[in-house]
Formats: structure tokens, sequence, C-alpha cells
């Protein structure tokens, strides 16, 4: 066959070698496209492939009391993430580590929104899982691809229910935050403070997240860390320090649970100055169970309660201001002319007609013809009702704005209401008509009734003003703000001293005497203060008692409300015992962490030497 | 006088075997968790001794083979093929999938050991097609006497279809094509015949197609073949050309996925494109000299996707670099001119389209692996000589160089007497 004749065979042989290397230049070609013109880009596309940027979260700020006991501090929590390359097999492993962890359920959607966030990334499952919960998933990790656990500073709250409506408490920034822009700075998944002083001050004790680096084979799931050298450390937020005397805190808290267990209300403490020195709304919840995440059942219980644990009764909760609000009358009554001596038309019979009404005074029996002085520490409302009308409704409430009530206290605290107050007499006639207003309303006013609430913080901040140099200046609770001037009483150090001397009456011979006759610590400091019973539409009295002392030189005002109580003049003895407490110095130092007596203890002005920690004076977001 | 083996092709094929085991040592070496489970030599660590012990086995064979005459083999060629298309018919009906080709009934177990009758009946057609050209005294000249040639390599190809294997169907295209060109059809019949794939290919882009149609017209005008003949030509080109979409919505859908993934990996990287993206990261990222031997990261992270067979040249790339693949491939060159030479010098028509049959197979499978891994082929699962882990294929490669050795040493002792005639 000549087909096969040696030059035939020879020809094609030769026709061949040339396709053969014609083919392996074209794959040769395209090995040394790929491998040397293209290497870097593939070198670097294999690191990517295999590498996961895992965000290390920074310790936050630890927040401080006045004393350096901590309110919040950091111990080890661990986050849980997991790697995942489709969804299917994410959902396949949440599944599985949901079955491991008994008492905690995850919110599977919510991981997978974080994963398609960021697909290449480990999406978060805890923010920080408690250890029991983690050392369960440890041990299972062969049935969980893609596990990364890494330890991670936890917020924690020691005195927990006791700090929890002044502290808050933090949780992962939530997606309608990232898109506002609430939190500067915060990427997804990162912890910022919620509530109170960790929402407040969110950008000092935030801190900057780090990033390290993990290996991840083809199934997701984690090999090694990579070399130390491609991790970002964190940076540590800001240590916040307080006015807080946790001390006090906890002698409040502990107080209000043994003896009012199951009242509604708020307790709060400062100096003249503003400074808090203790803070405390009640029923109270405990914030550390926020930290990682709140289950369900606990979250549903406390926001089902029907006295809303989460209500912040200091700030948020307004109250008719009832007799404390007598002497922001006396205050205008002062300014007009008015001296301590003078006395009011007709004596209290225990009750006054006006118009077609008869306005009852509380004491049935009357208190007879009074002074300015004995008015306040008789709370008599006969007095006051001649008074409002001497004053006129108008008057009073253009100097009750003045003085600032109907407002926010500006404390720096996220969530404060004001209280609401009338802008004049035609408002309300505007509003309801000509015929409802007839001067009624103007005798409610002088008693701090009808229609006019106030906050807590708003009241105390106004005795605060009282007990001190008759300025009224913004509440705060971190240190290094400066009370912030919002109102001039226009009182002359006399007409305060007189004041104060009527609110010595009413504890020394006055409304509260009587139930703080059994307070031992009396005897030590002369305390000054004001009763109230505050009727509230649809519930039974509420209880007031503003007190500050010492009289002469107050370095301390406690103001204290209490829901649905008792009568103002059984609620005195609590702030009374707070007062004794924090004058006696029976303080915790955090130097030696034990009790130590301390009878020089100077309280507010002690000026005890704190490192600054905060460089910059905290700026309130819009 | 050089009678005994052919050293050459001794040495080449010594060198790819070990170069293979070395790397199939490598895929081994993992940082991946978990996997290790089941009899030991199963597992991927050992896999490298498991192919050493199949070489053990292909190296017996490969002795046989080269022990028996051509004219043994000539004359159990038709049971062989009968045999083999027997059992390629069994493998749809009682065939198993196996590991990535779970769903290609593509394995029968024999005794426990399973087999790829396709590996099998790769050699069988090579030996039916060299024992019908060799029968001939003039190659066909006309398509029409291509018939049965096309047929005796149709029936295994459109059987392993079935399965579906699209990647040995090619395999089967390939030695066709190569052993008419060695059997001396004219290169213009070749270009006819293969004309309609062309056509199918460029149904993609109507302005190509168009092209390529005239083209094809001129080509018949000049090489002018039978006029009803190019008439069918030029009519399955048209037909091609419109039945392109018709073919297209017939594949199954993970095949049409393998197609556009081949045109865009990067589009489907997630998906069927993966595999073809992860094994060209791997490539590039191995540079001029690689990572070094066991060390590439994506192979170690497991990116490498069947890095023990499909993809095991990926593996080369990554961790031998540039210089490796160059002396991979130098090797694989090496080989095909070896068997091209064998080829050249056999004594007789039969064993030199032999050797020219194994030799196509063995370019087939080259080029479509190796070009798979760096996106020149699209993928399809057929695996890589010397180097993928698998018993049949390596068996079979061994009794096609057992007959290369075989034809060798004829070649010789024919040209031995011609120089002495």
């Amino acid at each position: 066959m000549s087909a096969f004749a040696s030059w035939e065979v020879a020809r094609r042989a030769a026709v061949i070698q040339w396709v053969i290397i014609a083919a392996f230049v074209v794959l040769g070609g395209s090995f040394f496209k790929a491998q040397v013109l293209d290497h870097e880009s593939y070198r670097t596309r294999s690191a990517n492939t295999h590498l996961r940027d895992v965000s290390l979260e920074p310790p936050r700020g630890d927040i401080l009391d006045r004393n350096n006991l901590p309110i919040a501090e950091n111990m080890t929590g661990y986050s849980v993430r997991l790697v995942a390359t489709s969804e299917d097999s994410l959902r396949a492993v949440l599944t599985r580590l949901d079955a491991l962890i008994p008492n905690d359920t995850i919110d599977v959607e919510t991981v997978v929104k974080r994963w398609a966030a960021a697909r290449y990334q480990p999406a978060l499952v805890y923010a920080s899982g408690r250890y029991n919960a983690v050392a369960a998933l440890e041990e299972h990790r062969a049935a969980l691809p893609g596990l990364v656990i890494q330890a991670e500073p936890r917020r924690r709250y020691p005195d927990s229910n006791a700090v929890a409506h002044m502290v808050g408490y933090v949780g992962e920034v939530s997606a309608d935050d990232i898109e506002k822009n609430t939190f500067p700075n915060a990427k997804p998944a990162e912890i910022v403070g919620k509530q109170g002083l960790e929402l407040e001050y969110d950008s000092l004790l935030r801190g900057r997240r780090g990033l390290r680096f993990v290996e991840i084979d083809a199934r997701g799931r984690m090999i090694r860390q990579a070399p130390a050298a491609l991790s970002l450390p964190p940076t540590a937020g800001k240590i916040v320090r307080t006015t807080i005397d946790l001390g006090l805190q906890r002698f409040i808290d502990s107080m209000w649970r043994a003896d009012l267990p199951d009242k509604r209300g708020a307790m709060v403490a400062m100096t003249p100055t503003g400074e808090i020195l203790a803070y405390a709304s009640f029923p109270s919840f405990d914030p550390n169970d926020f930290i990682g995440g709140i289950d369900r059942a606990t979250f549903n219980e406390l926001n089902t309660d029907p006295d809303k644990p989460f209500y912040n009764r200091v700030i948020q909760a307004a109250y008719p201001p009832a007799s404390p609000f007598k002497l922001a009358i006396a205050a205008m009554a002062l300014r007009r002319g008015f001296t301590m001596e003078s006395r009011m038309r007709d004596g209290c019979t225990g009750s006054y007609h006006y118009g077609n009404g008869v306005w009852r005074c509380w004491k049935p029996e009357g208190h007879g013809s009074l002074t300015l002085r004995e008015a306040i520490s008789k709370s008599c409302d006969v007095y006051f009702y001649q008074l409002g009308l001497l004053l006129g409704g108008d008057s009073i409430l253009a100097a009750a704005r003045e003085m600032g009530f109907g407002e926010r206290a500006g404390i720096d605290l996220d969530g404060e209401r004001h209280g609401t107050l009338l802008a004049s007499v035609k408002s309300y006639v505007d509003a309801r008509g000509v015929s409802t207003w007839g001067n009624g309303e103007t005798l409610n006013l002088a008693i701090g009734q009808g229609a006019h609430t106030e906050t807590l913080i708003n009241m105390v901040s106004f005795y605060a003003a009282l007990a001190g140099d008759g300025i009224k200046r913004a509440p705060h609770i971190i240190k290094d703000r400066p009370g912030v001037v919002t109102r001039d009483l226009k009182l002359t150090p006399d007409q305060l001293a007189e004041l104060r001397a009527a609110m010595v009456d009413v504890v020394n011979s006055g409304t509260a005497t009587g139930n703080l006759a059994s307070e031992v610590g009396l005897a030590q400091f002369q305390v000054a203060g004001k009763t109230g019973s505050a009727e509230v539409t649809g519930q039974k009295q509420l209880g007031w008692f503003i007190a500050f002392a010492p009289a002469d030189n107050p370095r301390i005002v406690v103001g204290i409300a209490v829901e649905e109580g008792i009568h103002g003049a059984l609620v005195a003895k609590y702030p009374v015992r707070a007062i004794v407490h924090y004058l006696t110095g029976k303080t915790v130092k955090a130097d030696f962490n034990t009790v130590t007596e301390d009878l020089l203890h100077t309280g507010a002005d002690s000026g005890q030497a704190v490192p600054r920690a905060v460089t910059r004076p905290p700026s309130r977001r819009p | 006088m050089n009678r005994g083996i052919d050293r050459t092709l001794l040495f080449v094929v010594a060198l790819l075997a070990a170069f293979g085991a070395l790397i199939l040592y490598s895929v081994g070496q993992t940082d991946l968790i978990g996997g290790n489970h089941g009899f030991w030599l199963r597992q991927m660590k050992w896999l490298w001794v498991l192919q050493l012990l199949w070489l053990l086995i292909a190296v017996c064979c490969a002795a046989v083979v080269y022990r028996t005459s051509f004219r043994i083999l000539e004359w159990a060629t038709p049971w062989a093929y009968g045999m083999s298309l027997v059992l390629l018919a069994a493998t749809l009906v009682i065939g198993r999938g196996h590991g990535a080709a779970l769903s290609e009934k593509s394995w029968l177990s024999i005794g426990g050991v399973g087999i790829q009758p396709v590996e099998i009946a790769k050699l069988t057609t090579i030996l039916m097609l060299a024992r019908w050209f060799a029968a001939r005294r003039e190659p066909p000249i006309t398509l029409r006497g291509l018939l049965p040639p096309i047929v005796l390599a149709a029936v295994p190809a459109l059987l392993v279809l079935r399965q579906p294997d699209l990647g040995s169907a090619i395999v089967f295209v390939g030695i066709l094509f190569g052993m008419l060109f060695w059997a001396a059809v004219p290169l213009p019949l070749l270009v006819l015949l293969a004309s309609p794939v062309v056509s199918l290919i460029l149904a993609w882009s109507t302005t190509l197609w168009s092209i390529w149609m005239v083209v094809l017209f001129a080509l018949l005008l000049i090489w002018r073949p039978f006029v009803l003949e190019g008439i069918v030509v030029y009519l399955t080109n048209s037909a091609m050309g419109v039945l392109a979409f018709i073919v297209w919505k017939g594949l199954k859908v993970s095949q049409q996925e393998r197609i556009i993934s081949f045109l865009d990996p990067e589009r489907y990287r997630r998906g069927s494109g993966y595999q073809a993206v992860e094994s060209r990261v791997a490539i590039g990222s191995g540079g001029w000299f690689g990572t070094g031997l066991t060390l590439g990261p994506q192979k170690r992270s497991g990116y490498i996707p069947e890095r023990a067979n499909d993809f095991v040249f990926a593996v080369v790339g990554e961790e031998l670099g540039f210089i490796g693949v160059l002396v991979a491939l130098g090797l694989f060159v090496a080989l095909l001119f070896t068997l091209v030479r064998i080829a050249r010098q056999a004594g007789d028509p039969f064993a030199s389209l032999v050797v020219f049959g194994v030799a196509s197979v063995i370019f087939t499978h080259i080029f479509e692996n190796v070009g798979m891994t760096i996106s020149v082929m699209p993928i399809t699962g057929i695996p890589l000589p010397f180097f993928s882990a698998g018993g049949s294929f390596l068996v079979a490669m061994a009794i096609g160089l057992g007959m290369a050795f075989r034809a060798a040493e004829e070649g010789r002792a024919a040209s031995y007497v011609e120089s002495r005639q």
C-alpha cells in the first residue's frame, strides 16, 4: 500500500509534528500568560480566596463612677461567626448550631442578611456568646464547618439592675442606624450603645475595630490564623468618668427594693451644681441580659410588664408637680415684692370659695391665717389659691416658663422628655373655649395641679438651683461636662435663704416632720425639703419629696417620686436616708474595694485627682 | 545493533510516570480537615500508593502486550471491539456514577474493582479502525468511502455520549480524525468532514457563520468532490447553523452551563465556572517557579477542584510554576514525537496505524485536559495521562504503550531486514 510507503509516512509525520508543536505552543503560551504575565493578579486572587478578614471588636471604654468604681466594664466574651460559601450551607449549619444551644434562639434571617451583605466575610452569629454556649459549639466543631470563634470583650454591668436606666446597654447597630449614620463609622454588626450613657457617649466609648485574617479552605472551614503581621489591632474605647456615686446608687437601689418593692417611681440625687450622684428608676431590668442579644422570652416578659421596667421614670415620666411647685410660686411672689411674712386676705378654713366652686385644702380642718413661710411648711392650699389669684394665671405661666418649667432639664442622656406647661391662658382658652378657664385653672396651677406636668429630673434640678446660688444648671452625669446654665431664678441670696428656711420648717415642724421622727441621721444634718402628693387622673396619689442638706450649705439634693404610692410625707424618709448616707460618707472606695468610714467626705466638691481620660468635651448627637 | 526495547520511549514514559506519582503524592498533602475515612488506600493521602499499585498492574499488562504479535492482535480485534461495545452498552444499563461524575453511568463493577469500559473501547476502536484501513489498498477518497470508519468510531462514541460523557465522546472524534489522517485520507476530505462541526460552533455568530458558508462554498468549488457529496456537505452545514439552537436546547442544563462557563468563566464564578476560575487562579499564582511541591495554598485549602483527576495539572502549575509546566509539556511532546516516530518506522500499516491511534488518544487527552485547566478548552472530565489518579485509564494507556513498544521492535526488525535486502 503506497500510502504507507516510507516517504509518504515521513511527510505525514512531519505534518503531524508541526501540529503537535502548534498545539503545545498554544498551551504553553496560555500558561506563560497566566503564570508569568498575569501572575501578580492571580497571586492576589489566590490570597483573597483563602484569606478572610474577621473584625476584632475593640474593648469598649469603661464607665466609672466618681470614685473610679466600674459602672460598665468588659470581661471576656466570645463571638461566634460562620464562613459560608452559599446561603444553603449557611442555613444548614445554622440549623445545626441552633440545635446545639438549647437556651438561645438564633435569628437565622438576621444572620443570613449579615452574610449576604459581605459574602466573603464570616457572618456574625453571636456578638458575645456565653461561655457554656461557645464551649458546646467548640465541642461539635466538626459538624459546624466555617465556625470561627474568637475571644472578644463582652460588656458587663456589675451593678446590673441598680444602674440600668442610667448606664443603658449596648447591642448590635441596626440597619436603620447605619442608613441614618446615627453612629459615625459604625460598620454592620458592630456593637454600639443603645440606651443611657452607652448611647450618649458612644463615640467616646466605642473605639475602633481591628482586623484579623484567617485562612479558609474551599468548604469554608477555618484552617488556621494568618500571620499576626497581617492583623490590625483594635483601638480601645476611651474611659468615661461620671459623677455618679456608686455607693449612693447602690444604697438607693437596695433601699427601694427593700421598702418599696412593688412601687413604680424614680429617685435622683445631684449636687446643687448639677452633678448627678445617683439616678434610679423603678422597676428596673438587668442590662446584662441585653449583652450578646437578649433572648426573646426575657425581652417579651420585660416589654409586656404592666409596670414598664424599660420606662425611664427619671427623665421620661411627667407627673403633676403638686406641692413642690409651691416653692416656684413662692419664688415668683418674692420676686413680685411679697415677703415670707406676707399673709393672704382669708385664713384657711379647710376650703376656699371661688366662683361657683369650693376648692379644698388638703387639711379639712384648716390652717388658719398663715405667713408665706408657714404656708410652705404646712403646704396650705388655700394660701396658695389666693397667692395664685394675686399673681394671675398668665403671670404664673410666664414666670414658670422663665424658670425652666415645662422644659427639659438638659441632662446628658438620650430620650429626656419635657413636661407640659401652657404657653399662656390664651392658648388654653383657644384650645378649649372661653368658659373653661374661669380662673379655676389658676387655682390648680398655684398648687402644681391642672394642666401642668414635670419630670422628676427637672423638678430636682429646680430645687438644686434653690439649694445653690439660684442658677439652674443642666444636670450631667459625665464628669468633664460643666453644668451649663439654663435658667436664672432671679432670687437674691437672702430670698433663697428664706425659702430654704421655710423648707427646713417642712422637715422640722411641717408636713414631713411626723414621718421623719424616727430618722436617726436627721440629728447630724439639717435637711430641708418639700413634700407633695399629686392627683393623677385614674390613679392613686403620687408621692413627692425633694430635699437637700445641709440646709445652710447644701451639698446634695435628692428627689423622689413614687407612683400610686403614698402621700408625700410618707416617702420623705427615703431621700433623707439617702442624704444621710451620702453625707456621712459611707462610700466604697475603689482603691481598697472595702467600705470605709470617711466622715470628712466632702461629696460633690471633693475635687479628687482623677486622671482625665476624656480629652475633648463630648458632643451631643443631633 | 539496536534490537530490544525502545530506550527513548521507555525513558520518557518512566519520567512521566515518576512525575505523575510525585504530583499525586503532593495532591494528598493538604490542610483539609476530615475526609480521611474508609479504607486507607482510598484516602486522598495515600492515593499515590494506590496509583503505584495500579502502575504495577499496568506494567504487567504492558509487558504481556509487548510480548504479543500484532498478528494475534489483528486477529482478535473484531472480537475485542464487539466485546467493548457490549460492555459500553451494559454500562448504560447497570453502570453507576463515581466521584465527581456521579450522574454519569460510566463505571462497571467487576469483582469489587470499578472499571471504565470506555477506556477499553478507545483501544479496541483504534484496533478496529487500524484493521479496516490496513485491509484497504488505497485510502478512501470520497466522503461515502469514509462512512465505514466513521460508523466504527461513532458507535462507541454515541454509546459513551449516552452515559453521558461528552469528554470521552470527543476522544473518539480525535481518534477518528487522527487515524483518517494517518491512513492518508486527503486533507480536503477531512476538512469537509469536519465542516459541520465548524458550522455548529460558528452558529453563535450569524456573521461568522455566513463567512464560513462562503468559504466552504469556495472550498467545494476548488476541491470538487462529487456533486451529491458537495450538496450533502453544504446542506449539513446549513442545517447545523440552524440546528445549533435546537441542539443547544437538547443539551442538559449542566452541559449548557459548562459551555457558557467555558466562554465566560468569571460570570459563573460560584457556579460551573468555579472550577475553571479556581484552576486558573491556582496556576496563575504559581508564577515562574511555583510555590514548591506540596506547598500550594490553593491546593492545600482544597480550592483546586478534582485535584486528583481532572484538574491535577493545576497542581503542577501552582506548585512547580511555569518551569514545571514546561517540563511536563516537554515530556508530553517528547512522548508524542517518539510515538509518531515509531508509527513512521512501523513494520506494517496495521501496527503503524495502531501506534498513531494511541498517539491520537494521548494527544487528545493531554490537549483537552491541560487546555481546560487553563481555560483553552471547555471543561470535560477526561483524565490526564500519567498524572490523573485512576486504574482503568492507566491500564488502557499501558496496553496502548505496550503495543507501541512492540511496534518499535517489529519496525526496527523490519527496517533491519529492509536494509539487508
